[in-house]
């Protein structure tokens, strides 16, 4: 029986290196379409402002892209570093898609961005263009691949386990890739990227506006990022949904947590606006309640019943005993796969394989065959993630949502209006840059949401998380997390530095003197209104007066 | 099943292809890091070597990447198994690589030659460090190394980290350096200008010179040391798990396939061939056909260790019965057929689009340019 506290220290490694990788990753989904978008604009008006700003972003863009392939790397080898077992039990289904997300994805996107770096004088116009364009596709297919191999540990598609070889096997590649639980994901965070992408653009561009530096470059960004912010922001929520929806069927354990329902209610059941969940007691200490809400939310109809707690627990029970006798074959078989007996007790029971695995760790001598009805309620509770925990990320997260949504009409209303630098919207401008975290820590909740919740397993329903971990000491463990958290720790703070610093130098200007004009003398000018360029009259104006 | 049989036999060459892309490709950078301090004498002539690689290392770094997810993809239990038992050292491996984007990417940013020097040493340890492992972690599985399984394939690693730096697989790592210090001068021969250009010459000669060196002390330790030989098992093509074979350990085991088939003995040759025209063409300072030459260098050294061990992958020395092999460690023939087709659509592509890329890229670095560009490292 491997240590629990091992167990433990390699959750917390891999939640912090997936963490900090994830700090990255949306700025880079995000901000490398709205590049490729402003060296469209450029290429085919040929306007030099649209250059400087593909230039200028895109500086922002590498240095957040090189910690993202940083981390990125370490991501790849964890799960045979620290998760040895799970990578042997469904190596063969979730290997496929980091191996063909690299020949497809990453390659294309790390090669291409060489050539946009170093490119500018060696492409046409075109060319260059296209380069961009390729880095966009290649970083944002990255994220299908990753997140195709997630979607199987959410909801194992398209695999069943193979008695002779020991571990899962991939039966049907299609259910595998078109998975609705990655399909679902796959949109919802890579438009998290675009939205994350617009709040930044549209902070930093405010940060210039108050200062009134770079005007011209700062009101064309403030315009991308606010409509692309808007629709971006719109199809989070949409794909949020869905991907609840989806959930829903695939993992009620994660579902019941998210809206901490402990009893199963009668449909339209009550929706918990917030509430004080109690693990121990199995109910919430107190809550406001909606009532009839949640079954429509969740359910889309009025009928469907919401499994709650209790229920998906008894449910549990039943399978963990219908497990036991799945592993027991297991081992017979492992002895001697030509055993048909044992072949014939373990097709009996195969489908609660998993379940069977969850009691091990409660098993007198780890022996399933031992197990007391005890130990199985015991393991049954398990199933069910932690609720608190779920319930408030869960609940930041939308929260967080609907914050950015409401920022991101203002801010479009504000400058589609050209009201955004009249002297009563300077409140507005400054709290623009204080937005920017806003995203990060909304993504990061949102993938806290979809692992912690869906806990106790690293494949749900088919291997517990306590089985999947190597077999290493405490020892070595504490050594790894304090090195990568350190590690990343001075990363971090290097590249707020030189982000902080990029910024503060901002783009150069081809030509343009980019002095200081008083806010003043500058009245806000009319504009079609039409797109994010604003008419050439308006952002010529500052350095005209 | 016949055609498993070929899917496994393809995959054990593409493993070997994979990993003489890495040698080749990642090796070349590294090379050049390992080297940044001693052929880069100022400021601008590293940074003239940083922005030589500046447009490649970072899709060269996708075989590295790449290796990790088609070894998960093609043989679970090798992924599994190597990277939890090797943990300190792969981890070791991991911290020096996740530092070098950084140091291509920042170093320049700020002109503070304290800044400056810090990232030279960075990536000059990101540069050796990884190749020493990357041949370490070789010579390690010619020797064995300390684990089992338990009756559900959980795998127990039984030696210390210490073990894995015996002198045998130093020595590998030594050699593994020298292939890509090798690839990383001759690299800067083509694209860096005088004198960097001059100072890489010098350092491929002793480079390749090392290497002829190293791998013939290589060569006469394995055919001396233990080898491994499987004496019953459910078959090649055969799904089955490490659990269900008898190996027994035979010292001078690792000639017996030289002995069996002859042939092979090319294999070997081709890497020592290498190794001397690729002197000979540094001499001649034919750089273009001295970093193909590097290729075959690689080729030479992967094809041997894949030759002597065949069908072993990762012997176990404290368990040898529970070896993993290329029958035994690979995954499902549904599996090996979709990432075959998906290899054949896109590894292609790849060195179409690399290849456009080197050639975009073409000629040597303008030392003036470096200090003036703004994209530049």
């Amino acid at each position: 029986m491997i240590d629990t506290l091992v167990v433990d220290l390699s959750r917390w490694q891999f939640a912090a290196t997936a963490l900090y990788h994830f700090l990255f990753v949306p700025l880079t989904l995000g901000i490398s379409f709205m590049i490729a978008a402003m060296e469209t604009v450029y290429v085919t008006t040929g306007k030099e402002i649209y250059k400087e700003m593909t230039q200028f972003w895109g500086k922002l863009f590498l240095i957040n892209f090189a910690l993202g392939v940083a981390t990125g790397l370490t991501m790849e080898f964890e799960f045979g570093t620290n998760w040895s077992f799970y990578s042997g039990f469904v190596g063969d289904i979730f290997g496929a898609p980091l191996a063909i997300e690299g020949l497809m994805a990453f390659f294309m996107e790390s090669t291409f961005i060489g050539m946009m770096v170093f490119g500018w004088k060696r492409l046409s116009k075109g060319q260059h263009l296209l380069v961009t364009y390729l880095v966009a596709i290649g970083s944002n297919l990255s994220a299908l691949w990753i997140l195709v191999a997630n979607g199987f540990m959410q909801d194992p598609q398209g695999a069943a386990f193979n008695p002779v070889t020991m571990r899962m096997e991939l039966t049907n590649f299609g259910a595998l890739i078109f998975n609705p639980d990655a399909q679902a994901k796959f949109v919802h965070t890579s438009i998290a990227g675009y939205v994350t992408a617009a709040i930044f653009v549209a902070g930093v561009s405010a940060w210039y506006m108050l200062r009134n530096r770079h005007m011209e470059l700062a009101r064309r960004s403030f315009r991308m990022a606010a409509l692309f912010g808007v629709l971006a922001t719109a199809g989070v929520i949409t794909l949020g949904d869905a991907l609840g929806f989806v959930g829903a069927h695939a993992q009620p354990t994660k579902l019941a947590a998210m809206e901490a329902m402990w009893q199963t209610e009668k449909a339209p059941a009550p929706f918990n606006l917030v509430a004080w969940p109690s693990q121990s007691e199995q109910k919430n200490v107190w809550s406001i309640q909606i009532p009839y809400v949640l079954t429509p939310l969740l359910t889309h109809t009025l009928t469907e019943v919401v499994p709650g707690v209790d229920q998906l627990e008894a449910q549990a029970a039943q399978r963990i005993k219908n497990g036991i006798p799945a592993v027991e074959a297991l081992k017979a078989l492992s002895k001697n796969p030509q055993d048909a007996a044992a072949m014939a007790q373990f097709k009996a029971h195969e489908k609660d394989l998993g379940y069977g695995f969850l009691v091990t760790r409660y098993s007198p001598d780890q022996d399933v065959s031992k197990a007391t009805d005890a130990d199985i309620a015991r393991a049954a509770k398990d199933t069910i993630p932690e609720v608190s925990v779920i319930f408030w990320t869960f609940r930041i997260m939308v929260g967080l949502g609907l914050l950015m949504l409401a920022y991101f009409i203002y801010a479009a209303m504000l400058t589609v209006t050209n009201k955004l630098e009249l002297p009563q919207n300077r409140w507005f401008l400054k709290l623009a840059p204080w937005m920017i975290p806003v995203p990060f820590f909304a993504c990061e909740m949102g993938w806290l949401v979809a692992e912690i919740g869906r806990q106790p397993w690293t494949v749900f329903g088919m291997l517990p998380t306590w089985m999947s971990a190597s077999s290493h000491s405490v020892g070595y463990m504490v050594f790894s997390l304090i090195g990568f958290v350190s590690l990343y720790s001075i990363f971090i703070a290097v590249e707020m530095y030189l982000m902080v610093r990029a910024i503060k130098q901002g783009p150069e200007e081809h030509g343009t003197p980019s002095a200081p004009v008083s806010v003043q003398n500058r009245k806000p000018q009319p504009s079609l209104g039409g797109g994010f360029a604003p008419s050439p009259a308006a952002p010529m104006s500052a350095h005209k007066e | 099943m016949d055609l498993y049989f070929y899917l496994q036999l393809l995959w054990w060459l593409l493993l070997g292809i994979l990993f003489v892309g890495l040698g080749t490709m990642v090796g070349m950078d590294m090379g050049v890091g390992t080297l940044l301090r001693f052929i880069g004498k100022t400021d601008n002539e590293r940074r003239v070597m940083l922005n030589a690689i500046g447009p490649h290392w970072d899709g060269n770094q996708v075989w590295f990447i790449l290796g990790g997810g088609a070894i998960f993809a093609a043989y679970p239990l090798i992924y599994a198994t190597s990277f939890s038992g090797l943990y300190v050292v792969i981890l070791l491996l991991l911290w020096s690589m996740i530092v070098r984007p950084l140091g291509f990417e920042y170093r320049s940013k700020i002109a503070s030659p304290a800044w400056r020097n810090a990232w030279d040493w960075t990536l000059l340890l990101s540069g050796a460090l990884p190749m020493i492992i990357f041949g370490a972690a070789m010579g390690n599985m010619l020797m064995g190394v300390p684990f089992h399984f338990q009756w559900d394939l959980r795998s127990v690693y039984t030696g210390s980290f210490i073990t894995l730096f015996n002198p045998f697989s130093v020595l590998a790592g030594l050699l593994s350096l020298s292939l890509s210090v090798y690839m990383g001068a001759v690299m800067m021969m083509g694209r860096a200008p005088e004198p960097i250009a001059g100072r890489a010459r010098a350092a491929a000669s002793y480079a390749a010179l090392a290497a002829i060196v190293l791998f013939a002390v290589l060569g006469v330790w394995v055919s001396m040391v233990n080898g491994y030989k499987i004496v019953n098992f459910p078959g090649a093509g055969v799904p089955q798990t490490p659990l269900q074979q008898t190996v027994e350990v035979v010292p001078g085991g690792w000639m017996s396939n030289y002995k069996n088939y002859p042939i092979l003995w090319a294999v070997p040759l081709l890497g020592f061939a290498g190794m001397f025209f690729g002197w000979l063409s540094v001499r001649a300072n034919k750089h273009t056909l001295a970093w193909w030459l590097g290729a075959v260098m690689w080729i030479g050294v992967i094809g041997t260790i894949g030759v002597s061990m065949f069908p072993f992958l990762m012997p176990s020395s404290s368990n040898p019965s529970q070896s993993l092999t290329l029958w035994n460690a690979i995954s499902s023939e549904t599996t090996l057929l979709w990432m075959t087709g998906w290899a054949l659509v896109f590894v292609p592509i790849i060195f179409w689009y690399t290849s456009w890329a080197f050639y975009v890229m073409r000629g040597k670095v303008d030392p003036n340019e470096v200090e003036h560009d703004s994209h530049a490292y």
